[in-house]
């Protein structure tokens, strides 16, 4: 595939802004992926917490302060960036995967095929995410996969029904009338042929995704139906601090919605420049 | 001599919201062992979908109304293709019958490998092959095809070649599985008028090395009388004059066949215009009644509201009532 060329890379070096964003979203993926490296503590072992140190500002010892337990802010947003992170970038992943197969069957496979996965498909999105998120999170409870599955069946759509619009447009190309020619299989078409052609689009969504993912995860965390609170990511922890902001504990909350924000922005900088750097539109 | 493809009275429709559009209306040919039919007419004549119906290619909303096909397989067995299904009628294709596109910028894959094209067409229906045989025979295919450098052609993109290049690699796809038909759709109408020739030749040489048969569709006269060994003209949708090449193009009967021939530039005359045929096709939606060149025909006449019957004359069967 000619995604990776170095034409490609040399032309999204190109944007000072998006390399930022590369460079930030590089950086918190390896401070999540071993965030002991640099915490103080570990946020989630009740044994190191001391209450004596509960509501303490920033200082040199707590560099973020700390929350009403006596857990280190900074640390916290660290591990609880993990979370965020995991959360996005697997429901990302697999709504991608899922998404990507339902446009290419809705596309290339017919028409009760495709009215019944276009049909169920206008259906969710004519709900808003949030609401179906919601709801699922609601009657099943909480928890790291459920979240995950939760959020891969709000996004779905979104792949599903670009990939089909594109797949419309492909079917009609020589090169797959010549697949069809050639005698080959519809799958192996889907899959081989078409596929490769549609995955530019797909990668750019998928960026643009995972950053309403990681929001869309922060918010239900945020609302008390996403991750427990044992293991809090950046949307529990901004709803814990919420409670006391304004009490004068301003550090609990705004650190990791601070975090939270240069996140979403790193990535989606990163992903206008895919959009623009992908597009074959707007090449040749 | 063999016939490896035998049509009778074909008839491919499209059911469209404006109405039936008889696409092919009821033609009738045969190909012989290493024989090169030509299918000459107008855009919109119906030409290439006689081609694609051949291989039962035709998608919804067009359909294969009747007519029977018959294609000859390796082991000299009639294969009747109307009564083929789904998975038969794919080891078919590409197989016994392949085809080639007019777009060779198109007609590849433009993020694939020419490798992993060629493997790919090759794999399909030999499932059995090494990838040492795969990359064997798709480098020999490949020289055939008269490629320069072909080791280091098969890790290029289609991007990275030339027109000419990209068609002799689409030619270097169909051969591949060394098919009895090859059916090129206007296969150098896309191409330099220099390379036309060259390419036109290699299909022509390819086919008799590979013991091939070839159907060649065209607007252009000029391009069959090139190669071809039969033609068939076609118009609105009918086979309007077929037989022999020297018959028809250097004594043609029907008034079309005439029209299309004057048509041509001439180098010895030094006529201040070209000739032309009067007039556009009509829509295949709405053609006049009886013969479908009427409206255009410089000898028409009352007797043309019914269509004329199909005749045999002089070797070729044609259909007019002015033939004297």
């Amino acid at each position: 595939m000619k995604i990776a060329s170095s034409e490609t890379l040399q032309e999204f070096m190109e944007d000072k802004l998006a390399v930022a964003g590369a460079v930030l979203l590089l950086a918190a993926v390896v401070l999540a992926a071993c965030p002991a490296m640099v915490a103080t503590q570990n946020p989630y072992d009740l044994a190191v917490l001391d209450l004596e140190d509960s509501y303490q500002p920033p200082s040199k010892d707590f560099l973020l302060g700390t929350d009403d337990q006596g857990r280190d802010v900074f640390s916290a947003v660290l591990y609880g960036l993990r979370i965020s992170l995991v959360v996005g970038f697997v429901s990302t992943f697999f709504s991608s995967l899922i998404g990507l197969v339902a446009g290419l069957l809705a596309g290339y496979g017919g028409k009760w095929l495709d009215k019944i996965i276009m049909r169920f498909a206008d259906i969710q999105l004519s709900l808003p995410v949030f609401l179906v998120a919601l709801v699922i999170m609601a009657i099943w409870g909480q928890g790291l996969i459920k979240i995950i599955v939760a959020i891969t069946i709000c996004n779905w759509v979104y792949y599903a029904r670009t990939v089909r619009g594109i797949v419309l447009s492909e079917k009609n190309m020589d090169y797959v009338q010549a697949a069809e020619a050639g005698g080959q299989h519809p799958l192996m078409i889907m899959f081989s042929e078409i596929a490769p052609n549609i995955m530019a689009p797909v990668i750019v969504i998928a960026t643009v995704r995972i950053a309403n993912a990681i929001l869309l995860e922060a918010t239900l965390s945020f609302l008390g139906v996403g991750v427990p609170i044992t293991r809090p990511s950046l949307g529990s922890l901004i709803s814990n601090g919420y409670e006391v902001l304004f009490s004068g504990y301003w550090w609990m909350s705004v650190f990791p919605g601070l975090v939270l924000m240069a996140v979403v922005l790193a990535i989606n900088l990163m992903g206008d420049r895919l959009r623009d750097v992908l597009n074959p539109r707007l090449k040749r | 001599m063999n016939t490896v493809l035998e049509v009778r009275d074909l008839h491919t429709r499209f059911y469209t919201r404006k109405g039936v559009v008889h696409a092919v209306d009821g033609a009738s040919f045969s190909v012989d062992e290493g024989q090169v039919l030509g299918i000459v007419g107008e855009s919109g004549a119906g030409k290439s979908i006689t081609g694609f119906s051949i291989i039962r290619l035709i998608d919804p909303p067009g359909r294969i109304v009747s007519g029977e096909i018959h294609l000859r397989d390796r082991d000299n067995d009639i294969v009747d293709v109307m009564a083929l299904n789904r998975n038969e009628l794919r080891n078919i294709r590409g197989h016994l019958a392949a085809m080639i596109f007019q777009d060779p910028q198109t007609s590849l894959n433009p993020v694939l490998s020419i490798r992993r094209q060629l493997y790919e067409t090759l794999f399909y229906h030999h499932p059995g092959m090494t990838r040492n045989q795969l990359r064997q025979r798709s480098l020999e295919a490949l020289k055939q095809v008269g490629m320069p450098a072909p080791a280091e052609r098969l890790n290029a993109f289609p991007h990275q070649l030339s027109g000419g290049m990209k068609q002799r690699v689409v030619i270097a796809m169909a051969l591949l599985n060394n098919p009895r038909l090859l059916i090129a759709d206007e296969p150098t109408t896309a191409l330099d008028a220099t390379i036309q020739a060259q390419i036109l030749l290699l299909m022509k040489r390819l086919c008799s090395d590979y013991g091939s048969s070839l159907i060649l569709i065209t607007h252009d006269i000029g391009v069959v009388a090139q190669i071809c060994d039969h033609v068939a003209v076609m118009y609105g949708g009918r086979i309007v004059e077929y037989g022999a090449k020297k018959d028809v193009l250097f004594h043609p009967l029907h008034p079309y066949t005439r029209g299309l021939i004057q048509c041509l530039p001439k180098l010895d005359e030094s006529s201040p215009r070209l000739t032309q045929i009067k007039g556009v096709m009509p829509s295949l939606l709405n053609l006049p009644k009886g013969c479908h060149f009427r409206t255009r025909c410089p000898q028409a006449g009352p007797d043309c509201a019914v269509y004329p019957k199909e005749r045999t004359v002089k070797g070729r069967r044609v259909s007019c009532h002015r033939l004297g």
